[in-house]
């Protein structure tokens, strides 16, 4: 189940999407969804379709990577389509049992289980083609405004990539304790859910301690190698928007401005 | 003038329990002295709880004195002004490769200390290249921290403060965690920064064989420096060591043990073909 | 009563595009009283193999009998085998979490389902064969030092009374006082209850001091099963996979070289110091 969930992880490979700068494409991302909440046309969710199909295609990350992703939220959807089919009032097309589906009902599920899927495909295409320290720095300085109203964006930011650095190994140590208390007999598998959630203590003690204890040592670590802040930092690896990035800025305008184009040209219509 | 000077440095620390209340004053580091020069590696003996790992983080500025001085490269570490220098000047590497690695990627982990002291990036690249080949892990500049053995990742630690250009480097027992490999690597690459860029080498462990190629040694116990002087010196003294419990090399020993069975060898054997030379005189 | 590993392999990550194979055809029969030592070095497949033997990960092929019975059987009682075969890991005090020393040994064997009695008398017996002060017992296991915290995660085990004890680098980490009052805690337990032990360690001088026979692993593949003597007469085909003999080894071998008739096949600091005194004294007797 934890393998299935692509969202956040990176897949390598070298394509334009990949070279891109970060804040290209968080900006692209909100773009996205911006247009995918546009409205309820036809037309507009083709448009949608096509640039997402575009962006998938020049990112070289294969189809299947991606809808693997939707796995893991398959449950969300079909909730959301259920609800919206037998819930929405109008015009009634047939019954099962004493529920009615109505003609808006189909449209509205329809509509719903799309955005839900393309939302997730989208946002996880982001993820996909940025390595976690790339979306780090893309964040904080495409968020730097912010440090105007005094939001800390610097500490945010490292406090994220930290993060990230550490999640496979605190992974790696609640096995390690598991099995630890295993071999004492400890059994995590069988009683009622009351049982097992006590279960969870001799793992969840020594994990927190390992967590304190590593997060102690790591900020001994970074002041040791003069970590003050942001303050006179330089950056290994500063952004720099490139040729590539100011043309993905126009095209992401255009795409935006067709996409509204079409929606005010429909007013409103579905097809 | 020295690298490192400790004058009558002591450091005390109240106990408490767990109300709060005041239960003690623990000495951690009780008058120690010490007159470290430029270039030397420095091996610094003891057992956990003897103080040699707080008195490292006085170099370092992580700790600062309750009493006495400590100047590092002539900056008193007390003075807040100096912190920033003290610890560019003085780097350290810790125990557990894990809990020191920042970064999710080897070379921006080399990067985050010269990034940190404001290092213009063109810089950083060179700095960052030079230090990982003189660890030797260039190699693996590309990879994450987390595919490492833990030698290598104590190299890449080693590469991180390289890169920040200290003057002297003091590491708390850097090789605790690791297999022989990775040991003999990690105590290869220090020697290896310590000839050939000629940085001062602060070592601390208490692992014999990695303080024979020393220059000078010291030993502590309950916070004081009891013995002081270079490997042979310290290693003709089996008996002290013993007392605080302390290993010696194999070797050592065996001569300790053949000269007290009454075998005329001299004391201080600090290698094979020294006990082969001693032994040969006596056939 | 032994255990008997019969041929087992084991791969990792079967069908993901990262299999590994950790072991290969492993066979060796464990018996009662044994005092083993464990070498390799790291990622020889150590740490997999110790993890099979009380059943925390199952063979891909092959079985393994537990006192005649087939561990992978449908009927086996896993706990019994975890019960009797003790495994401490690495680092083993990461893995305390009670508000004290006793309740934190008690954990084991109230999970075998005993009566409080039981346990309590399991614990305190524990506790007192590895030496821990009793005034300590109820105190915050982790106010101790990194040598006691040790010696309570082994207490831990022990508490379930088992047969084998297994330690993943008991000394990992520890200072020479540490380690040495962790091996001496354990040839003491030994000496008293007769316990089998596998000891998984890099320190050769640690292995030749204590054990009784020698595994080493290499690439997954037992290569080796025999008395230290005879592994540490081979130090020249343990170098070729990366390990190494204690260094008394090396200096008999100097000495012998040099033109001294000593026993090569010394393997502590005591050993070597009988054979070099009498190769002197045939010197000067003959003189």
């Amino acid at each position: 189940m934890l393998r299935d969930i692509t969202i956040g992880q990176y897949y390598q490979t070298d394509s334009v999407i990949h070279r891109l700068d970060p804040r290209v494409k968080l900006m692209g991302t909100l773009i996205f969804i911006i247009t995918l909440f546009l409205g309820k046309s036809v037309w507009l969710y083709l448009g949608v379709t096509v640039f997402l199909a575009a962006v998938i295609k020049l990112s070289k990350v294969p189809v299947k990577f991606i809808v693997k992703g939707l796995k893991a939220v398959v449950i969300l959807i079909l909730f959301s389509v259920i609800f919206n089919l037998f819930l929405t009032e109008g015009t009634p097309v047939f019954h099962i049992w004493k529920l009615t589906v109505t003609k808006e009902g189909i449209y509205l599920a329809a509509f719903m289980m799309v955005r839900l899927i393309f939302l997730i495909m989208g946002s996880s295409l982001m993820t996909l083609t940025t390595t976690p320290t790339h979306l780090t720095d893309g964040l904080e300085k495409g968020l730097g405004f912010l440090k105007v109203f005094h939001v800390p964006v610097h500490e945010i930011a490292m406090m994220m990539s930290i993060a990230l650095r550490f999640i496979p190994i605190l992974i790696e140590e609640t096995d390690k304790i598991m099995k630890a208390q295993m071999a004492r007999g400890a059994d995590f598998e069988s009683g009622n859910l009351m049982k097992r959630a006590k279960a969870m203590i001799p793992i969840l003690v020594p994990l927190f301690i390992s967590a304190f204890r590593r997060a102690n040592e790591l900020a001994m670590a970074m002041e040791a190698r003069c970590y003050h802040g942001s303050e006179g930092r330089t950056k290994m690896k500063p952004l720099r928007y490139g040729k590539n990035d100011k043309i993905a800025y126009l095209v992401l305008a255009g795409y935006l401005i067709v996409m509204i184009g079409i929606n005010t040209a429909l007013g409103g219509r579905v097809i | 003038m020295g690298i490192v000077k400790a004058k009558d440095l002591t450091f005390e620390y109240i106990r408490r329990d767990e109300e709060g209340n005041v239960e003690g004053i623990t000495t951690a580091v009780d008058h120690v002295n010490m007159d470290i020069q430029p270039g030397e590696f420095i091996a610094i003996l003891g057992h956990n709880g003897s103080g040699k790992s707080t008195f490292a983080k006085h170099i370092n500025a992580l700790l600062f004195p309750t009493e006495g001085t400590i100047l590092v490269d002539g900056l008193d570490t007390s003075d807040e002004d100096n912190v920033m220098d003290v610890r560019q000047r003085a780097g350290m590497v810790f125990q557990n490769p894990d809990n020191q690695i920042i970064c999710t990627l080897v070379e921006e982990e080399v990067g985050f200390g010269p990034e940190n002291i404001g290092v213009p990036t063109e810089e950083i690249w060179e700095r960052v290249a030079a230090s990982l080949k003189a660890v030797g892990m260039y190699q693996y500049r590309k990879a994450s921290p987390n595919k490492l053995s833990g030698g290598q990742k104590q190299r890449v630690a080693i590469a991180g403060i390289v890169a920040m250009k200290p003057k002297c480097i003091i590491l708390d027992e850097p090789t605790a965690m690791l297999d022989p490999h990775g040991r003999a690597d990690v105590m290869r690459v220090l020697h290896e920064l310590n000839r050939k860029e000629g940085v001062t080498v602060i070592l601390i462990t208490h692992y014999m064989e990695e303080v024979i190629d020393a220059d000078r040694v010291f030993v502590m116990d309950e916070g004081k420096v009891v013995m002081e002087g270079t490997p042979r010196q310290i290693f003709s003294r089996v008996e002290e060591l013993k007392q605080l419990r302390l290993d010696v090399p194999q070797v050592t020993e065996l001569a300790y043990e053949l000269s007290r069975s009454g075998v005329p060898i001299r004391s201080g054997i600090l290698t094979n073909q020294e006990l082969i030379d001693e032994l040969m005189k006596l056939k | 009563m032994s255990i008997i590993v019969d041929n087992i392999s084991y791969t990792y990550e079967i069908g993901t595009g990262f299999e590994k194979q950790a072991l290969k055809n492993v066979k060796c029969v464990i018996n009662d009283g044994d005092f083993i030592g464990l070498i390799g070095h790291t990622g020889s497949g150590k740490s997999t193999f110790i993890q099979h033997l009380n059943g925390l990960v199952k063979a891909t092929s092959g079985t393994i009998y537990f006192n005649g019975m087939d561990i992978y059987d449908k009927d086996f009682d896993m706990k019994m085998l975890r019960s009797k075969v003790g495994l401490v890991f690495q680092y083993p005090e990461h893995q305390l979490f009670e508000t004290d020393i006793f309740k934190d040994v008690c954990f084991g064997p109230k999970n075998l389902g005993l009566p409080k009695m039981e346990v309590e008398l399991r614990a305190f017996e524990a506790l007192r064969l590895v030496g821990l002060d009793e005034n300590l017992y109820y105190q915050s296991p982790f106010d101790l030092s990194g040598g006691q915290k040790r010696r309570v995660a082994i207490a831990g085990v022990l508490a379930m009374r088992p047969d084998v004890l297994i330690l993943d680098e008991p000394t990992a980490g520890l200072d020479p006082k540490g380690r040495d009052e962790i091996l001496d805690s354990i040839k003491d337990l030994k000496e008293k209850t007769g316990i089998t032990v596998i000891l998984v360690s890099h320190s050769m001088e640690d292995v030749a001091k204590y054990v009784n026979r020698i595994m080493v692993m290499n690439d997954g593949v037992l290569m080796y099963d025999d008395t230290p003597k005879h592994i540490f007469a081979g130090y020249r085909e343990l170098e070729q996979i990366g390990l190494a003999a204690p260094q008394v080894t090396y200096i008999m071998n100097d000495l012998k070289n040099a033109g001294f008739a000593v026993d090569v096949n010394a393997i502590t600091v005591e050993e070597a110091r009988q054979s070099i005194l009498k190769n002197l004294q045939g010197i000067h007797g003959k003189a």
